[in-house]
């Protein structure tokens, strides 16, 4: 009499493991990797091969001597993290920082939690924000991008368009002429690396959405909302709120819409709790970008519905089945 | 036929792996000895009345119903019996069961053992409740619930529809298919008596598009025979769990069958196909329970095959006739791969409820690493009751016992598609059976008090 291997059922798996839908992310942010290498050249590679080395080096050490547990660096999440959190910082900043930075992400952000899945906040985005907050200098400083191809761009400001916008109207300037074309072209390509491709993160997106690690709902929620309401105050007053495109194209709508907003242990869990978290972070994105003191608000507000996430879940619960009145 | 329709929420839609779709039916043959276990059907077992030594034809009432949910037992061969005495069945567990040695195959008098098709009906309502019940009727799809309460009305219900689930949505399984195939107007005959038997003017036959086949045969004849009128063919999208009974009924007639209540809350009275058969044999030929069709499959096995087999046949008997036990065998399951269980050896005896024998080699059973949970919410959107099958199984795993009961862990019918979907390969059915067995005790003593 043979003994076989007694399991509860199913005893058939659909085959997504969390190793592939990792990978799949960083596919996915291949292409604005791509694009921030050709705008800032060496800087780029630089930047992201030491953001991502130190996340996963930290992850590596944390989990060997003090949670003492397995190895979990081979699922890919600390690549992520480290590819996000050099994409939201300037070429140029120095080494050490980018460390310290990787280390807060993955250290208080994740690994302190639990690790992966257990993160109540972004991990890159806790690593940003603390970066922004101790070296305000270096994080809001921006290179003139060195392009792989041709030569330097002309008539830099060292601003970002939304930095510019914002500066131009606390000194009194009408927004409809601090957003003639000639006067923002040369800040189109200015910011952070993952902040420039709008295009190339669209289109890492929508490999997302195609292999469905991420539903389309939240990134056209997100960038919809901050697009209504950015579209409202320009139609109201276009001397003091500028043309809505310079909003949704703008700073790190798209790096936070498709690649932050959507991240699967900080986002809730059912559809509706995803729409509200959407709406959420749409409306708080444009509330800091128009009125708060800071020129880009994108990172505050995930990091602010990422808080209100347990209580949606809590209230946004799942249509049950037979719960409705009989329909005769 | 009507277009395709389906449940709204949740399933998932794993590889169908028909395999054996297009082989006929082959009537196995009579073994030289059957194990027949007393208790086949959900429910108390049945009382033996026979000992050892007693002569037995095919047929013959072996073991009576014990209580109102529990189901007769015949013998499925002629011959004597040699001990009444305890197996190690298809659960595990040790359960009575009567060993007789076949002589001959001689059938009771009284049954129509010809292959001449009955069309009328001549019983009552009543007779035929009794005919089903007295014949050992229970759910052949798995859940084996004694047919005979599932037809009888309560007094203050009305029966609407009839709904034949013929969705056969487990991977592999074809039996189903190939008894639509091979007896399409016996089948359509058992329809009509389910139909008398419940007063119900109409009935839907739910099946999956991947049976088109089938499904266009049926339909032809329904079309073209005035006596099949009221029956419907409802073609179905295959997506996995389409034959749940409360999906199938939401796909069927859009009604909901409320949290906690029966199907007959909706006018609905489902009966799955190999059922059906067997009530029109019961009713029609006067031939109990001791048949049924068992598909003997997997990717590995040589012949995958459809038998028609003698309750009671040993399971390695139908597995040396589809080609012998497939080296590296690890897994050998009882019904399909979604909800079957999984046995731990590969000799028991085929009862009432067992749809198929699939094995699964090493690397098709391996266990799978299971990680952290990453919230993806994939189980939500996969679970066809809206349930958050993660939170049930979270609570379940730290005992919170009364929040599982108001997260609705009752409703669960224990699908899977949320561990099949699980990136982390987290057990969470197994969590929540667990949960569910747990919190339905919680239940019954607060009732009790």
């Amino acid at each position: 009499m043979n003994n076989y291997l007694i399991s509860g059922s199913p005893h058939v798996h659909g085959g997504e493991s969390t190793k592939k839908i990792m990978y799949s992310v960083i596919i996915a942010l291949m292409p604005a990797f791509l694009f921030s290498i050709y705008y800032f050249g060496f800087n780029a590679v630089r930047v992201t091969l030491i953001a991502v080395a130190a996340c996963v080096l930290t992850e590596w050490l944390i989990q060997k001597f003090l949670i003492k547990g397995e190895c979990t660096i081979g699922d890919g999440s600390a690549i992520i993290t480290g590819m996000l959190l050099a994409f939201n910082l300037p070429s140029n900043i120095p080494a050490w920082m980018i460390i310290v930075g990787s280390i807060v992400a993955i250290g208080i952000g994740k690994m302190s939690f639990g690790g992966l899945g257990n993160n109540p906040f972004n991990p890159a985005l806790v690593g940003r924000v603390f970066m922004l907050i101790s070296f305000p200098v270096a994080m809001t400083t921006w290179p003139a991008p060195q392009p792989l191809f041709g030569s330097q761009i002309d008539g830099f400001s060292g601003a970002t368009l939304l930095g510019y916008v914002k500066e131009g109207l606390s000194k009194g300037v009408s927004a409809s002429e601090l957003t003639i074309y000639e006067n923002i072209e040369p800040m189109i390509y200015s910011g952070s690396l993952g902040e420039i491709g709008s295009i190339a993160i669209i289109i890492g997106g929508l490999f997302l959405i195609f292999r469905k690690v991420i539903d389309w709902q939240t990134p056209v929620i997100i960038i919809a909302t901050a697009g209504i309401i950015a579209t409202v105050c320009w139609l109201i007053d276009p001397t003091q709120f500028v043309n809505p495109m310079i909003h949704i194209f703008g700073g790190g709508m798209m790096l936070g819409a498709f690649f932050m907003a959507t991240d699967m242990a900080t986002s809730p869990m059912t559809m509706k709790g995803k729409v509200v978290f959407a709406i959420g972070i749409g409306a708080l994105t444009i509330i800091i970008r128009l009125w708060g003191a800071y020129p880009e608000g994108m990172s505050f507000a995930i990091l602010i519905m990422n808080a209100f996430v347990p209580l949606i879940n809590k209230v946004c619960k799942p249509t049950r089945f037979g719960n409705n009145p009989v329909k005769q | 036929m009507n277009p395709k329709r389906t449940f709204p929420k949740g399933g998932v839609h794993p590889e169908e792996n028909k395999l054996s779709s297009d082989k006929p039916i082959v009537t196995f043959p009579t073994p030289k000895q059957v194990i027949i276990p007393l208790g086949q059907c959900l429910g108390a077992p049945a009382e033996a009345i026979v000992k050892k030594g007693d002569e037995v034809k095919v047929g013959q009432l072996i073991g009576t119903a014990k209580g109102f949910i529990s189901a007769n037992v015949h013998s499925s061969v002629s011959g004597k019996v040699t001990k009444v005495d305890e197996i190690m069945d298809h659960t595990g567990y040790r359960k009575p069961a009567i060993f007789i040695d076949v002589e001959g195959d001689e059938w009771l008098e009284d049954i129509d053992t010809s292959d001449k098709l009955v069309g009328e009906i001549t019983l009552s309502r009543e007779e035929i409740i009794n005919r089903v019940k007295d014949h050992g009727i229970v759910g052949m799809g798995g859940a084996t619930f004694p047919t005979n309460v599932k037809l009888s009305i309560p007094k203050d219900k009305k029966a609407e529809f009839v709904i034949i689930n013929a969705a056969e949505c487990e991977p592999y399984l074809t039996c189903d298919n190939r008894l639509l195939l091979e007896k399409p107007h016996e089948f359509l005959v058992g329809v009509k008596v389910v139909m008398k038997a419940v007063d119900a003017p109409k009935a839907i036959i739910g099946i999956e598009v991947n049976k088109l086949e089938a499904a266009r045969l049926l339909d032809d004849i329904i079309k073209g025979d005035e006596y099949f009128s009221g029956i419907e063919v409802q073609p179905l999208q295959t997506k996995y769990p389409q034959g749940g009974e409360k999906q199938l009924i939401k796909a069927c007639t859009g009604r909901e069958v409320p949290s906690g209540k029966l199907p007959i809350e909706t006018g609905c009275v489902v009966v799955n196909v190999a059922s059906t058969y067997a009530i029109y044999e019961a009713v029609q030929k006067n031939k109990p329970l001791i048949s049924r069709v068992v598909t003997v499959t997997g990717k590995s096995v040589k012949n995958p095959s459809n038998f028609l087999v003698r309750i009671g046949t040993s399971s390695m008997a139908l597995i040396e006739a589809a080609g012998g036990l497939p080296e590296n065998t690890s897994n050998i399951i009882n019904g399909g791969p979604m909800m079957g269980k999984s046995v731990s050896v590969n000799e028991f005896p085929v009862i009432k409820g067992t749809s198929g024998i699939l094995m699964m080699t090493d690397n098709e059973a391996q266990p799978r690493k299971v990680g952290n949970c990453l919230r993806c919410g994939k189980c939500i959107n996969a679970c066809p009751m809206g349930l958050e099958p993660f939170l049930l199984c979270r609570m379940s795993k730290n005992n919170m016992f009364e929040d599982t009961e108001a997260n609705r862990i009752m409703d669960c019918i224990e699908c899977g598609s949320c561990e099949f979907t699980c990136p982390a390969n987290i057990p969470l059915l197994d969590y929540i059976r667990y949960g569910k067995n747990k919190t339905g005790q919680l239940i019954r003593s607060r009732n009790q008090k």
